[in-house]
């Protein structure tokens, strides 16, 4: 399309396409001489400078084969240089091409000033185009001619810019040059440009300058539908040279083939303006291109029907559009998301149990939780006095803050003293305040949370008290321990000295046993040397005196072993001696040795001993004792009847018993105890009628602890008494 | 040793001059010859002088006791073969032991009655010699207590 057929000449009809293709192809084969006529044929009718140089750049095209070609021309008086003509461009591309004169850095410039010919070969970097002229030619290799009077000269009044052509003939093209700048000297001198010219030329470049800064492509198209003026952005869309990709060709003709057919003749043949969707390819990156079309059709007396289509990309619009709603979309999920977050803050700043406060940047409230609520808005029906309670926690709070937004920290720590409305009483808080900032470090607002101290006061009194209690309990066990310590001191001396005393107490009893036996000895030995008859015969009355000396003397000493015997237990002193030894045989041994006082008493003594008894194993000296003291005591006590000995052996305890029973005066009940203490017999008068020491049972009963037994006594005034001596089979120690 | 089948001679060894005089005298009517120390020393030196036939040792003594004195006596050749009986108005335990230890033959508790003493002087001495045994009534010797 670039190569638009130019207009034929002034006789040739408008329009006939085919008759000047024809005319082409004559003049092709035509022979140099014959065409140089045909050129000078051509300028003899012409008599204006646009359309003379119209009439030789397309002699130049078809005869030399120069495709493209710009005649530029610098009117009388003015200081720049004028496209008047072009072969090989759309009509567009070359319109506003002007050159100022006085722009001494164009080479274009340099080259006409100085009248020489300038080459300008084919642009491959970016270096090089910086170094080119712009021009419609952009990368194309092409030469600047300067034509005088004489062709390529001094003076030279216009500028031809022709495509480089290597194959076209140099004398050719000289006689071309000469020629041309021959007439069209003629022609300028005979018929200078016109000031109507002049403007009219000025007007069209600014219209072209005008159409081209529109971003939106537009297009004029013939009633055939190829392209008369398009400018920039449409050029971008419907055109390429050879040189470009074949993908960017191929979108090219894609787009040409889409425009040809939504200006189809129906449209076309519609009168007004029509309005359509285009879809084209962007041939820089491939991406769909979404435009409106409008498309009006022109009837132009002088160049015929054409279609003016502007083409509005809406592609930019629908896509801002679909922004939009996918921005309104994100805003709306944005907010319910926002809305979401706060439905949750507030649940729990709701569910915390200490009051929170927000507070904005003025002080004011902005939002407070149910327990904050209770403290600092009223609640109806409220009394004067809770009134008064809310407004004073209100003041409080707000000073609170108040001093908060004054200072520059940022978290603050105080104590606030309010009231419980609901309970007037005092409540202590502790307030902790934070300020938020926005990222700009401005203040957004106070979070404050109080927390009740009633609970932690009340909790610090009781541990102090408790503490207290503690502390006192703990002085009075520390008392208690030390006079514990001071009494088992006391305890221990006492016990030392008490052992010292026992010890002491043995010792001289031990001493005075032995102080006192020695002079009972000399006693009762004279008394028994005066009854033997020593010292010579003795009367019955003396005799009978002596006995009662012998009888005294023989009790005290009595008195005196058994006093011994106390202290020795008493003292721990008595060793025992444990051995295996039947009982039975110690029995016998008891009554053997009583045998003499049984004798005098006429009582009868009976034996009744278990068969099969098995020896025991205990100290038998003691046993003696105990069994000889129970014998004896029961024959002192009875007057008449028998005194039994029993021994039994105490199957399911292991023990034996051995029991003196007799038919004497028997014991009442009161006294069965006091029995057993020291120096005890019923009557203690000094003429008691029974002899003894009245130690016997207490030492009986000492002695059958010692054995890990005891003695026991049943009996009845009157009827008699039974002493039972229990052992077990085997002593322990 | 010397015998003297007729009167054994007895020393008696007590601090306590009545019972000395009392067993003294009774010993004397019961046909014993007698002689007597007041102390352990006087006894050591009579038992070496008068080579008694027994010896009676009370054993609390004075300047040396009746345990040191049956040890020295018992330990000597001259004297180891008289019969010492142990004579005490201690009647804690662990004094017979400690007599018998000391090498006492016997061991008699004060009060004894001078006819107590007598018969337990006579067994021993029956025992020491068997063909005095022969002539003696067998009667045995009583402590009273």
């Amino acid at each position: 399309m670039r190569h638009r057929a130019p207009k034929a000449n002034g006789g040739a009809a408008r329009g006939d396409r085919r008759n000047l293709q024809l005319a082409f192809t004559v003049a092709g084969h035509e022979s140099p001489l014959g065409a140089r006529l045909r050129l000078l044929e051509g300028f003899i009718g012409r008599t204006e400078v646009a359309d003379c140089a119209q009439y030789a750049l397309q002699w130049l095209g078809e005869q030399l084969g120069v495709s493209q070609s710009i005649c530029m021309v610098k009117p009388a008086g003015e200081q720049s240089l004028f496209t008047v003509a072009s072969y090989g461009f759309v009509r567009n591309e070359v319109a506003g091409f002007t050159l100022s004169l006085e722009d001494w850095a164009n080479p274009l410039v340099a080259a006409f000033n100085e009248s020489r010919l300038a080459p300008f070969p084919t642009a491959h970097s970016a270096a090089d185009r910086r170094r080119r002229p712009h021009t419609p030619f952009e990368d194309l290799p092409f030469q600047a001619v300067p034509l005088g009077v004489s062709g390529v000269s001094e003076d030279a009044f216009a500028l031809l810019l022709t495509a480089w052509q290597p194959s076209a003939p140099r004398p050719e093209l000289q006689w071309f040059f000469q020629h041309f700048g021959q007439k069209l000297d003629q022609t300028l001198r005979e018929q200078s440009l016109s000031d109507g010219d002049r403007k009219q030329g000025r007007e069209r470049s600014l219209l072209y300058s005008i159409i081209n800064a529109v971003t939106d492509p537009i297009l004029l198209t013939d009633t055939e539908g190829r392209l008369m003026i398009a400018n920039a952005r449409a050029l971008t869309l419907f055109t390429a040279s050879e040189e470009e990709s074949e993908g960017r060709r191929g979108a090219v003709r894609m787009n040409n083939m889409l425009l040809s057919s939504a200006l189809s003749s129906k449209a076309i043949e519609e009168t007004g303006a029509s309005r359509r969707e285009l879809l084209l390819v962007n041939p820089v990156d491939g991406s769909d291109l979404l435009f409106e079309l409008l498309s009006t059709v022109t009837e132009d007396p002088r160049h015929g029907t054409g279609v003016v289509s502007i083409l509005r990309n809406v592609t930019d619009l629908r896509r801002a559009s679909e922004e939009i709603e996918e921005n309104y979309r994100r805003l709306r999920v944005a907010e319910a998301q926002a809305r979401a977050e706060s439905d949750r803050l507030n649940l729990i700043i709701d569910s915390v149990a200490d009051p929170i406060v927000v507070t904005d940047a003025a002080g004011a409230t902005s939002l407070m939780n149910e327990p904050a609520e209770r403290l600092f808005t009223m609640r109806m029906p409220a009394s004067a006095l809770q009134q008064r309670w809310v407004q004073a926690n209100d003041a409080h709070f707000s000073s609170f803050i108040a001093g908060m937004l004054v200072s520059a920290d940022r978290r603050r720590v105080g104590e606030i003293g309010l009231m419980d409305p609901a309970s007037g009483e005092a409540m202590p808080v502790e307030a902790i305040a934070g300020k938020i900032l926005s990222e700009h470090g401005e203040l957004t607002a106070v979070v404050t949370i109080l927390h009740d101290r009633r609970e932690a006061l009340e909790k610090g009194k009781l541990y102090e008290q408790l503490k207290q209690a503690s502390d006192e309990l703990e002085r009075k066990i520390q008392a208690a321990t030390a006079d514990i310590a001071q009494q088992n001191e006391l305890l221990r001396r006492q016990a030392i000295e008490l052992e010292q005393a026992s010890a002491l107490k043995s010792q001289f009893l031990a001493n005075m046993s032995h102080e006192f036996r020695t002079p009972l000895n000399a006693m009762l030995g004279y008394t028994s040397m005066l009854l033997q008859g020593v010292a010579g015969p003795v009367d019955a009355g003396v005799k009978r005196q002596l006995s009662r000396i012998e009888s005294n003397g023989r009790h005290l000493l009595a008195i005196i072993n058994e006093i011994l015997d106390i202290s020795r237990i008493e003292a721990g002193r008595m060793p025992l001696q444990l051995s295996q030894f039947d009982i039975p045989a110690l029995i016998s041994e008891v009554k053997a040795e009583l045998e003499p006082i049984i004798m005098r008493s006429k009582l009868t003594v009976v034996l009744d001993v278990q068969k099969g008894l098995r020896p025991i194993r205990s100290d038998r000296q003691k046993v003696k004792q105990i069994v000889l003291n129970l014998l004896s005591n029961a024959l002192k006590f009875t007057h008449h009847g028998t005194v039994t000995i029993v021994a039994r052996r105490n199957a399911p305890d292991r023990t034996l018993t051995v029991s003196v029973n007799d038919t004497g005066i028997g014991i009442a009940p009161a006294d069965q105890e006091r029995i057993f203490e020291d120096f005890r017999q019923l009557d203690n008068s000094p003429t008691r009628p029974y002899s003894g020491t009245g130690l016997g049972l207490s030492i009986c009963r000492r002695l059958a602890q010692m054995l890990d037994g005891q003695i026991s006594v049943k009996s009845e005034v009157g009827k008699g008494s039974a002493f039972m001596l229990t052992l077990p089979l085997k002593g322990r120690r | 040793m010397r015998t003297n089948v007729e009167r054994p001679r007895v020393l008696l060894v007590d601090d306590y001059p009545d019972a000395r005089e009392m067993y003294s005298e009774y010993l004397q009517f019961s046909g014993f010859d007698v002689i007597q120390a007041a102390n352990g020393m006087e006894a050591l030196q009579q038992a070496l002088d008068a080579s008694p036939d027994i010896i009676l040792m009370d054993l609390s003594l004075p300047v040396m006791d009746g345990w040191e004195a049956t040890r020295r006596l018992k330990a000597d050749k001259r004297t180891a073969g008289i019969p010492v009986v142990a004579l005490t108005g201690h009647a804690l335990a662990g004094i017979s032991e400690g007599a018998k230890k000391a090498g006492c033959d016997a061991f008699v508790t004060k009060p004894c009655l001078p006819e107590d003493l007598v018969k337990e002087i006579q067994r021993i001495l029956d025992e020491a010699s068997p063909a005095r045994k022969a002539r003696r009534s067998g009667k045995h010797a009583k402590t009273v207590g």
